[in-house]
Order: C-alpha cells, then structure tokens, then sequence
C-alpha cells in the first residue's frame, strides 16, 4: 500500500499546485500509516530534490517525451504507477490536467474521485471523508470516498508549501504505453501567459478591474499596481465579453475560480455569479465609487471612492513600502 | 454523426444556498432550477451549430435526474435539440451519472458526448473525464472551439498557460467552456415545438455509487469590511502589510 502523488515539471521547475500535493500526499500517508510515492515525468536532479523535500518517500522517475500532456497517456501511465506501488489512494491537483486525468483514471480504476478537496481527509472505516466546495464555494461539503481505491484531487492554494530536509529515493520508472493508442493530435501550442506574471489559477495576489473602468485604454493603472505587488492581472465578466481584456482573465462563476491570499477588485460591483469564483481568497480589497456596491459586503478593506485617483496613489504608497523594506 | 449533449440540472446562479435535514441535503424549497450555463451555452448551442451546417444528423440531450428536472429538459428542447432521454435516477455520484451516460451513448450509436466544464452546484470538472474512461474514448477537455470535417474533429482547449489546438478522431467525449458558442434564448416557435418533442425515460441500469455527500456546511461570509479614507491609502498599504500579510 502506498499513497501515489501525480506531480508534473513546467517550465524548469516543479509546479506549484504539484508541490503541495506532495505535502498533501505525505500527510495522508503518514495518517494511513503508509508511504508516499511522487510521479514525475522528465525531471533533473534538482527537481527530484524538491520533490523529495516536500515529503515523498519514493520518486518515480519516467523518461519519456511521448506524453506531454495527452491525458489518455497520463492516465495510462499513472494506472500502472497504481498498480505498481499497490497505491491505494492517488492524489492530483485540480488543475487543467489534473481535471482530465483524475477522472479517467477513477473509471479506469473504479475507484471514487473527489474532486477540488480543500483539507485533509478523515479515516472512516475503510472509508476516506474529505472537504470540497461546493455551489461555486458558497459552501462546503464533506464527501465519503466508499471504493477500495480512492482519487482526490486538491484545489491549488488550499495549503501553503512546507519544504524540509526530507530526500527520497529515486526509482526509474518506464510506463508501458505500447498498447495505449493517444488518439489526439497537437497540431499547435498557443502561450497565453502574459510575459513573467504567474498564471491565474496559481497566482497568490490578483489585480482584478471591472466595468468601472470605462475603457480598455485605462488598463494601464490597473497593471501599474499590479507590476509593483508582483500581482497576475484579472477582470469581471463584461470586460472579457467587451473584449477590453483577453478572456482567460474572466473571473467568477463562468470563468477561472480563484484563491489568492490577495484580490484587489477595482471597480468591480460584486454581484454573486463573480463572487463565486473569488470567494475563496484569503484577503479582499475592494475599490468602489459605490458605497452601496454589493462587493463591499465580502470584502474585509474597502475603499469608498474613484478608481482612476486612488489607484495612481496606491501603487506610489505601495512602492514606497517595498522600497523601505530594501 | 448523432451528437449526445450531457444536461445538469441546477440551482440559479443567484439561488440563496441553503441545507435541510440537518445539513444533509440541499434545501431547494423556493430554487429555481436551470440548465447548468456550460450545457446550455456553450454545449448544446455548439451541436446546434453543428447540425444546422450539416456536419450532425441529430441532437439529443441527455439527463440523469428525476421526474423533477422535466422542466429543464423542455427548455434544452425549445432551445432546439431534437429529442430527450431522462436516466431516471438520483445523482449526484458522478461516476453512477458518468456510468449511465457512458452506456447509453455506445448502445445507441453517438460518436460525440458533449459535456459541460463543469456543474455549478458541484463543481465537480468529472463527469465528463469519467464517461471517457468507461468508454476507452478520448476526453477532450475545456474546450473553446471546436468544428467537426469528414470525421476528423478539431479542438481548441485549455493547457497550462495557455491552449493548443488538437485533432481527435470519433468517437469522442469535449467538456465545452466558454467561447464555443453564444448562448441563445429559445423563441416562442422553439417553445411550441419542444411541448411536442420526445422525451424519453429509462431506468438506471445497476451502477456504483463510489462516493456519497455526508454534510453541507455554508461558506463562512466576511463579517465587516474596514474601510479606509480614499486619502489615506498609505493605511490600507500597512494593513496590507502588517495585519493581512499579504504584500
Ligand atoms: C449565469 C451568469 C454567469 C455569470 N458569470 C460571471 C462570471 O463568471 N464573472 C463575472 O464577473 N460576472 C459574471 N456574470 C455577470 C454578473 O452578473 C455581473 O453582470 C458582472 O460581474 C458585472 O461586472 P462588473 O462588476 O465589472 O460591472 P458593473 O456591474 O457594471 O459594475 C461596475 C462597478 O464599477 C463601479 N465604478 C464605476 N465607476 C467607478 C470608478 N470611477 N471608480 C471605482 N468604481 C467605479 C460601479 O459603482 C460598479 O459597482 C454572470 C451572469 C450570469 C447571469
Ligand atoms: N445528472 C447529470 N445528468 C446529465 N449530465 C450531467 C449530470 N451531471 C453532470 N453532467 C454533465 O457533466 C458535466 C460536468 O459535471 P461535473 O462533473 O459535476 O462538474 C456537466 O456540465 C454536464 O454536462
């Protein structure tokens, strides 16, 4: 037995969302009395380090450039890590692969998936409970995992990334993907990433603007406070469908959901189909010329006032900060 | 080619959430109940598009749900899909719906399933990975644009950081997100013709249930908010700072 943990490189480094799952992945071992395997494919030395020192026991390390990030491949791949390693729970991040994988995989395997976890799990029996939002997080329900094998996939930033001295041992690994036929064909690869910032979904601090800000001529500000907190830049529904801003900045309900430790929403009313895809963040701001605008009732500082003269203040307040703590 | 376009039924998106039977169930006493948007926006218009440009010869939604999501089902055949079938069922498992939908599909011929991103209610992004898995066909997910030719189906969808354009072969499962397609509000024509059209019921064939709900609990609001001067934004920077550490 053997808790087995999907982690993935991007980029030269070890994915976030992957690293706390490892953390994530360790905690539940050590509650079953077990041990905690990571899978990982195409990683260096360095990152096997990391891997390690977020708490796995055992890496699995693959070599293999086939797969990138073909579900059919994944899932394959991981299903004979499962088998392997008598991995009775499996563990993903609820991102964009882990979305298509861990549910692949929990039909393939039987075995009961939930899906966006936000705590730890409890022992029941042979049954696992685990937390998960609900209703677009205007709630949370604990969900049973009954099957013998059981998939969890956590929500990034549910949980900050603990790293020790911790090394694992590292095992080469070579899926057999002779039979598994990948079925899809990447014809083109299109970056959306815009220049260094952090992508939405694993950013720790937001800049999000609304229709409040009349134009997409005004945006400017908007990435000036941005750019001074490190902050990834999004915008409310209309500004996407406006096409002021790209559409993969959409936040809320139809959008990306999100749970930055920071969002700073300017201009923003809060109505409740975007409160719900941002709920979830540890800290809001919210910057209104509308007393009455429904986002100040869940934010926990708020501003009464124009955008297009508090922002400009903001970020000078905010860079003189940063400059005295150098 | 039929197109099978999986339909949830769920809250309105401004439905106030609340829990029954000591914080077991959802208390849907006074909800209005919708399709969920991803279905009926971006899934269901898209195979209509589809259809009206010759490329499918049929339009068929699909539910897994009690006699009580009938009202829902007629809105997706006003909308314009052809006919209905109803798995008469409780969820909301997603492998037992997944399962169910699965079976369905490859006993009746339909070369593309056609899911939502995403339940609003459960918010699960599974259901449609699963009947992929059961079927041993290929999942496409968070797609945002897709057009089918001479069998061959060509996809946008979401990566990391980005999105890639694919090509797969039928038979085929896509979760459809946004940009596939505009939502369209059904006419009094559509509305007449769907109280006519076929709505089919089956028994659920025996399935597992692999997990259950075992509580709600509400989301914790923010009790009040701070509000500061517009001319003393160097306060909020040392709230910010000292009391959120967060910048
Ligand atoms: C099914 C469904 C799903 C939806 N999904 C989403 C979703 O995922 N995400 C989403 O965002 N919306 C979504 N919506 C839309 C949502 O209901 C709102 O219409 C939308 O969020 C409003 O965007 P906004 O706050 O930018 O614009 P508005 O509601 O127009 O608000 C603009 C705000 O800016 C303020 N303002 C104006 N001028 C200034 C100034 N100079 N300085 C400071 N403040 C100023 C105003 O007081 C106002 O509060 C959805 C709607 C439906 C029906
Ligand atoms: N009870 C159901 N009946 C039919 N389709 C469903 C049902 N539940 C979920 N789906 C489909 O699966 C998608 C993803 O659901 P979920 O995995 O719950 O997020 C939805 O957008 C629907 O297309």
């Amino acid at each position: 037995m053997s808790v087995l943990i999907y982690t993935e490189v991007n980029k030269g480094k070890v994915k976030k969302a992957s690293l706390e799952c490892v953390n994530y992945g360790a905690k539940i071992a050590q509650l079953l009395g077990t041990t905690a395997t990571a899978i990982v494919v195409n990683a260096d030395a360095a990152q096997l380090e990391e891997i390690g020192k977020a708490g796995a026991n055992k890496i699995l390390s693959v070599k293999n450039d086939a797969i990138g990030n073909d579900s059919i491949l994944i899932t394959a791949m991981v299903e004979q890590a499962a088998k392997a390693e008598g991995s009775k729970v499996i563990v993903f991040a609820f991102d964009v692969n882990g979305k298509a994988v861990a549910p692949r995989l929990s039909a393939k395997l039987r075995a009961g998936l939930v899906a966006g976890a936000v705590d730890y799990p409890s022992v029941n029996g042979a049954a696992l409970e685990v937390k998960k939002n609900v209703f677009s997080g205007k709630a949370i329900a604990l969900y049973s995992i009954n099957s013998d094998v059981k998939v969890i996939s956590l929500l990034p930033n549910s949980f900050p990334i603990v790293l020790g001295e911790n090394a694992a041992t590292v095992a080469d690994f070579s899926a057999d993907l002779s039979a598994v036929a990948s079925k899809i064909v990447v014809k083109e690869v299109k970056s959306t990433s815009s220049g260094t910032s952090v992508p939405l979904p694993e950013a720790e601090l937001v800049v999000s603007a609304g229709r409040g800000m009349k134009g997409p001529e005004n945006w400017g500000m908007v990435e000036d406070l941005a750019n001074v907190i490190g902050a990834t830049t999004a915008c409310s529904r209309p500004v996407a469908d406006m096409h002021w801003r790209p559409h993969h900045e959409h936040v809320g309900q139809t959008g990306v959901a999100i749970r930055p430790n920071l969002y700073i929403a300017i201009g923003i009313s809060g109505a409740i189909q975007h409160l719900a895809g941002v709920n979830g963040s540890k800290t809001i701001v919210v910057i209104n010329s509308d007393k009455e605008a429904p986002f100040f009732k869940s934010a926990d500082y708020g501003i009464v006032g124009d955008a297009f003269t508090i922002l400009p203040k903001l970020t000078e307040a905010i860079k003189k900060l940063k400059a005295n703590a150098n | 080619m039929k197109i099978l376009v999986a339909i949830s039924n769920v809250p309105d998106t401004t439905a106030k959430i609340s829990f029954a039977n000591g914080d077991s169930e959802f208390n849907s006493a006074g909800v209005t109940y919708i399709i969920n948007p991803y279905d009926e926006w971006y899934a269901l218009v898209r195979a209509l598009e589809l259809k009206e440009a010759g490329k499918a010869s049929q339009v068929t939604l699909i539910h897994v749900g009690l006699t009580d999501s009938e009202a829902t089902i007629r809105k997706g055949l006003a909308i314009g899909a052809d006919d209905a079938v109803r798995i008469n069922s409780e969820g909301p498992d997603a492998f037992f719906v997944a399962d169910q939908i699965a079976n369905y599909a490859k006993a009746n011929a339909y070369e593309l399933v056609l899911v939502g991103k995403e339940t609003i209610n459960y918010n699960g992004s599974s259901v449609g990975g699963m009947i992929g898995g059961l079927t041993d066909w290929a999942y496409v997910s968070l797609a945002t644009k897709m057009d089918v030719d001479a069998g061959k189906v060509t996809l946008e969808h979401d990566i990391d950081g980005g999105s890639q354009v694919v090509e797969a072969s039928l038979p085929l499962v896509v979760s459809c997100a946004k940009g596939m397609a505009e939502q369209r509000i059904p006419n009094m024509r559509g509305i007449m013709a769907a109280r006519t059209k076929p709505i089919t019921v089956v028994e659920a064939s025996a399935g597992d249930k692999l997990t259950n709900v075992k509580s709600f609990i509400l989301a914790k609001g923010r009790t009040d908010c701070k509000f500061i001067d517009e001319n003393n934004v160097d306060e909020l920077v040392q709230l910010l700072h000292t009391e959120a550490k967060v910048i």
